[in-house]
């Protein structure tokens, strides 16, 4: 491989992401050498190796052709064997052990590769869970999945093949290079000037390919997302026979990718048998010249200061088809390391993603309360737990965990110029349940990311059992908080794993104990396997009641002082409402509940009624006390069944 | 199955042609070259005059040119074959997709579709490049090689009789232990980005119990797992290169070797210096092809895979058929079902509907109340002829549904779904699906019927705020107002509302049916709904069980002798005390 030709891929890469080139490799290199001190250093030595190897018959061949012209015209080969067998032996020396380093370059390269791939998803996915709720509220699932499906991929071609025939090419240019000054300055230059042309004509088209490729994978995301829209809506496409009319719009996107495609490939097709035959030319040329300066007897200049002959003319001709293949090879590789490089600065750009600042110091511990009421902390599990704050003088305070939530005059947007909830205070003493009633957008939901610090308040103060909630670690904090959420969520593995999901140390017994308090022992028991039934897709051989009777089991287990419930409003027949609307009772017993309440029964039960309005809290009461107002809450239960 | 695929090709068979003609020239010009030039070579050597020399050049530019012609010629014609096979093969899937009745589609999942429009497709289009310009190279290459090299070199391709067969012997050997390693992996890949795409929807049940530790340890283990077997695969793979190297270096000696001593013993009269380089470039050659011909044995394997889910798509028999006189006019909304009995699939246990009489008559207004599954939908989708009836008749307008043009029958019978969707465009581009040609005024028509139009009216854009994909940025009740409206465009002969008002509260859920009960009297209405308010006031309400109508009347009616309907009746007005 040739200097041009590695400038060559810095040209091509560029054109469409300028500039972050370079430092996308050279942290891609750091990440290597971090991950593999000893064997990344072994691998490139080995490849070095046997790429020097791979340029020496280059210097030998001359030899062993001039011999051969030597003992041709004596037919003695006895004679001529004891010159050329010993220089062929060498040679076979050489190529033995450039087996070996190809052979141990290959396979480190194997492990190397996907042990750096494995990392990566690894560091990917690890950063991910870090990351603040806002994240995944901003970005698509789809966005997200494609890091792990699309980018990650992209590195392999990177890591397996750019980098180690970067090295390689680097390898084999120098050396040839400085063989053809051995034999031949002259020779050289030519060689030079035809390279010139290849670099600049493969710069031209290399960089046309590339724009194309570039824009090829735009038409397909294009493509895919209207093809992803109409598949999920078949059924109203056919329920309005629009089939026509999706097939028109669609063939106009197809037809778009059908000319980017064509461009992309033309030109990276036609780069081939440009190259080659540039090549092909340079050959001619060189021969030429080769044969006229040894016609005209021209001097020659050389760092051996050996004369030229046709040996050394049949080795530049042999090293120039070298260059050529060389080059070409690596211009088919040009578009894969554009991809290569996009997927890796956008895998970059995730981890570098600020992730969830926490800078709790009180935390969670088992406690045990005495009769007078001190709380101690203790290692075993006792059913009590207490906050346990350090504070600044070096003294540890503990609080016993009771469930009293205190919201005070919070104000809060989710982006700074748009303040979603304005002056809103709730008090939540231990084993009340508040309601929160209200239209879409009015801010329950946001009220509720807010006390277990999915995202954090502009202005005011939430204290839980009187600590204010910035100090509490937030893991802990979570802990001590149960939610059960509008659309369930479950993960593939058995329904008892799923459970066990709420307290990772629960005993199969308490996760039976829990389905049993949650109503779903009963359909559990009935499933082909019962608790070992395993669970995929989400659930999907669930009922939609079936999949939130377990939502609430899995809170149920982790037993948490404090609950945060989203009641679901997908319609589910009247029984099963019954049922899961069973569990959650069940489950709000005891505890300091905040529901986001769609349903009349849930909200008549309440301690106190929020009623939300534009992010404010514009109503406030028990059950009967807001009936006796005549306000709006008046009008939704006498109005609206459905308190959406 | 290439000859099937092979009917995508169509008008790009021309291309197709083409470069199979100009990769033969190609190839044929390119294994000529190195001939020349060991000519070349011999005549520099033996002094031969200039103007030979010069000559034997020009014929060699002439060739490269030639070969450039036909090299370039062949990539700009490949790419205008592969990627308008590939246009054509996405086109015949989406139409056949688009012919798809509802049993079909329930066979997809809509990602499924994606990724073979997608990906699928992309990898058919690579292997079928390949296979045009490669496939027919390599081979050719292969041949003429190994007869110049025969030609030329004498006892020296004897070299090929080892090499080759070594090559190729361990070659198919590789790929008999990569292949299925990979395919495996692969599988485990699949899995691991489905668990991936779990936690990132989960994320706040992961974050609410705090369990992104436990999550790290699972990805860590399963990744782990991937990657070891990830890494034996490739290694397997990987030892196609040392191979290659000992060919090649094994060749190189032997033909030094067995060229000096030919060369030497015969003073250059049967093999030259020229022969002996050209022999070291025609083993590349050879080596090379056999190289290439092994990639696209394992390409075209890989995309054997993906031509397989093309044609599960392809082969996919459109489960309704239109009659060839088929009838174009619906007469009226009245609705009669007569001995229907219905399954989803030939394969289902059980029947979903069982003993179906009903007969509705233009106008009237029927409630359908039941709980999940009792076949409520199934019911109702008969009607437009979304599934064909495994027994009986269902008849629109007095005439049977199979007898009507497809697109005729459903023009007539609007229907909004339970799952329903709009799509990313404006609201008024949404609603235009009712009715292409609707004019404004219709369009806000319908919307007030529907009660949309004050909220629309509310926001900024009005008419022209964009929906996301999914409708995702308007509220459930929302959403179901202008599903509701966009069928209401269509000015049905029978509307069918599938559980359409369950976000909607109940006040507004009222006044629909008011408006509907008053603008648009002719229209038979069919509502199903979990709330007893919303069919109250029907003529007719429908109570279904197990797939049958188990009680039929007023409201009045049913509460007296219906205890099913009493019973969820009490539940719902009474609040959830029934518990």
């Amino acid at each position: 491989m040739s200097k041009p030709a590695m400038k060559e891929m810095h040209e091509g890469a560029k054109r469409p992401m300028p500039k972050m080139k370079k430092g996308v490799i050279k942290r891609v290199l750091k990440m290597l050498m971090q991950f593999y001190p000893k064997l990344v250093p072994i691998t490139a030595f080995c490849i070095v190796f046997s790429a020097v190897v791979a340029a020496i018959p280059d210097y030998f061949m001359p030899r062993i052709y001039s011999s051969i012209e030597k003992w041709m015209p004596l037919r003695d080969w006895a004679g001529a064997s004891k010159e050329i067998l010993p220089q062929i032996v060498f040679l076979a020396v050489l190529y033995v052990i450039a087996l070996i380093a190809t052979a141990v370059f290959t396979q480190l390269g194997a492990v190397i590769t996907q042990g750096f791939l494995h990392k990566v998803r690894c560091a990917v996915f690890n950063g991910m869970q870090n990351l603040p709720i806002r994240f995944f509220d901003r970005k698509k699932t789809g966005d997200i999945m494609s890091y792990y499906t699309n980018d990650v991929d992209t590195l392999r071609q990177l890591v397996s093949q750019a980098i180690p025939s970067l090295i390689r090419s680097g390898v084999v240019a120098v050396s040839v290079f400085a063989i053809m000054l051995y034999y031949s300055v002259w020779m050289t230059l030519i060689v030079i000037a035809g390279i010139v042309i290849m670099f600049l004509v493969s710069k031209k088209i290399g960089g046309g390919s590339a724009k194309y490729f570039v824009r090829q994978q735009q038409s397909i995301g294009k493509v895919e997302g209207y093809v992803q829209e109409m598949m999920n809506g078949q059924k109203v496409v056919k329920v309005f026979s629009h089939e026509a009319q999706a097939q028109k719009d669609f063939d106009e996107l197809n037809d778009r990718l059908n000319e980017d495609s064509f461009r992309a490939h033309a030109y990276a097709n036609a780069l081939g048998p440009i190259i080659m035959n540039i090549g092909n030319v340079l050959y001619v040329l060189v021969a030429v010249a080769g044969g006229l300066l040894l016609l005209a007897n021209v001097k020659n200049f050389s760092l051996s200061g050996s004369v030229l002959n046709i040996g050394i003319v049949a080795t530049f001709l042999n090293m120039t088809r070298q260059f050529t293949g060389n080059l070409n090879q690596f211009t088919q590789q040009i578009n894969a390391i554009v991809m290569a490089m996009a997927g890796a600065e956008r895998i970059f750009d995730l981890m570098d993603q600020q992730p969830e600042e926490d800078n709790g110091y009180v935390t969670l511990v088992n406690a045990e309360i005495a009769a007078d009421g001190t709380v101690t902390e203790s290692d075993k599990h006792t059913g009590h737990w207490a906050w346990k704050h350090p504070h600044g003088d070096g003294t540890v305070t503990y609080t016993q965990l009771q469930g009293d939530v205190c919201i005070t005059d919070v104000d809060f947007g989710y982006t700074p110029e748009k303040t979603v909830l304005h002056n809103v205070s709730v008090y939540a003493k231990p084993g009340q349940k508040i309601a929160f009633v209200g239209a879409t957008g009015a801010g329950k939901t946001t009220i509720t990311n807010l006390i277990n610090r999915f995202y954090d308040i502009a202005d005011g103060k939430i204290r839980y059992d009187g600590i204010n909630i910035n100090k509490i670690k937030k893991s802990d904090l979570r802990t001590s908080l149960g939610i059960v959420l509008q659309e369930t969520n479950l993960f593939t593995g058995s329904v008892m794993e799923n459970i066990r999901y709420g307290r990772l140390d629960a005993t199969d017994d308490e996760c039976r104990a829990a389905a049993k308090l949650a109503g779903a022992d009963d359909f559990i028991t009935r499933l082909p396997q019962g608790y070992d039934t395993p669970l995929s897709n989400n659930g999907a051989n669930l009922s939609q009641g079936q999949r939130q009777l377990l939502a609430i089991a899995r809170a149920a287990v982790a037993d948490p002082p404090v609950m945060i419930l989203d009641e679901a409003t997908s319609s589910i027949d009247t029984r099963t409402e019954a049922i899961v609307q069973r569990g959650m009772d069940k489950l709000m017993e005891g505890r300091t509940v905040f529901v986001i309440a769609h349903r009349l029964s849930t909200v008549m039960n309440a301690d106190v009624i929020m009623v939300l309005e534009q992010g404010r809290i514009i109503e406030r009461g028990s059950h009967k006390e807001l009936i006796d107002r005549k306000g709006t809450y008046y009008q939704l239960y006498t109005g609206a069944f459905e308190l959406e | 199955m290439i000859k099937r695929l092979s009917k995508c090709i169509r008008e790009y068979k021309t291309p197709t042609i083409l470069t199979i003609l100009f990769i033969v020239g190609e190839a044929i010009i390119e294994t000529y070259i190195p001939f020349i030039t060991a000519n070349m070579v011999n005549d520099i050597k033996a002094s031969a005059p200039m103007r030979h020399i010069l000559y034997i050049g020009l014929q060699l530019i002439l060739l490269a040119v030639a070969s450039l012609a036909c090299g370039g010629i062949a990539g700009f014609t490949s790419a205008r074959a592969s990627a308008g096979f590939a246009r054509n093969l996405r086109h015949d899937i989406f139409q056949k997709t688009q012919t798809f009745s509802f049993e079909n589609i329930d066979k997809f999942s809509s990602s499924s579709l994606v990724t073979r429009l997608t990906t699928d497709v992309t990898n058919v289009q690579m292997s079928y490049m390949m296979l045009i310009r490669i496939a027919i190279r390599s081979p050719l290459m292969l041949i003429f090689s190994a007869v110049m090299a025969a030609r030329m070199g004498g006892k020296m391709a004897l070299t090929f009789v080892v090499v080759i067969p070594l090559l190729a012997v361990g070659l198919i050997l590789i790929g008999k232990y990569a292949m299925p390693a990979f395919q495996s992996v692969f599988r485990k890949y699949d899995r691991l980005n489905e668990s991936i795409e779990e936690n990132v929807r989960a994320m706040r049940v992961v974050k609410g119990f705090s369990r992104e530790e436990y999550e790290k340890k699972k990805f860590g283990v399963a990744a782990e797992e991937i990657c070891k077997d990830f890494t034996r695969a490739e290694r397997i793979v990987n030892t196609n290169m040392p191979l290659m190297q000992f060919c090649m270096y094994f060749n190189m000696i032997f033909i030094l070797i067995a060229g000096s001593i030919i060369s030497i013993r015969s003073g250059g009269t049967t093999i030259n210096i020229g022969q002996i380089s050209s022999m070291l470039v025609y083993g590349m050659q050879i080596l090379m092809s056999l190289m290439m011909l092994s990639m696209i044995y394992v390409t075209l394997t890989m995309s054997g895979e993906s031509a397989k889910r093309i044609f599960e798509v392809l082969d996919e028999q459109p489960s309704l058929t239109e009659k060839k006189d088929a009838v174009t006019e619906v007469k009226d909304g009245s609705v009669d079902f007569d001995g229907v009995r219905f399954k989803y699939s030939a394969k289902a246990k059980r029947d979903a509907l069982e003993n179906i009489d009903l007969h509705i008559r233009s106008g009237q207004t029927i409630g359908i109340i039941g709980g999940t599954g009792v076949g409520k939908s199934s019911l109702v989708q008969l009607i437009p002829r979304l599934y064909d009836v495994t027994e009986g008749t269902v008849k629109v307008g007095g005439v049977d549904v199979k007898d009507y043009r497809i697109d005729t029958l459903r023009s007539a019978v609007a229907m909004v779904l339970q799952k329903n969707l709009l799509f990313s465009g404006t609201i008024k581009e949404n609603l235009r699906w009712g009715n292409a040609d609707a004019t404004d005024e219709e369009i806000v028509e319908a919307c007030k019927l529907a009660q949309a139009d004050d909220f629309i009216q509310s926001f900024p854009d009005g008419y022209d705020t964009h929906i996301e994909q999914g409708g995702t940025n308007v509220s459930g009740g929302q959403k179901q107002r202008l599903c509701i409206a966009r069928a209401l465009l269509k000015k049905p002969k029978i509307l069918i509302l599938d559980d359409s008002t369950s976000a909607v509260d109940t006040k507004t859920d009222a006044k629909i049916r008011e408006g509907l009960g008053t603008y648009i009297p002719e229209t038979t209405k069919i509502i199903i709904a979990q709330r007893v308010a919303s069919v109250q006031d029907a003529d007719r309400i429908l109570i279904m069980d197990g797939g049958q109508i188990v009680d039929a009347g007023t409201h009045e009616e049913l509460l007296e002798r219906c205890a099913i309907y009493r019973e969820i009746y009490e539940q719902q007005t009474n609040g959830g005390d029934a518990e």
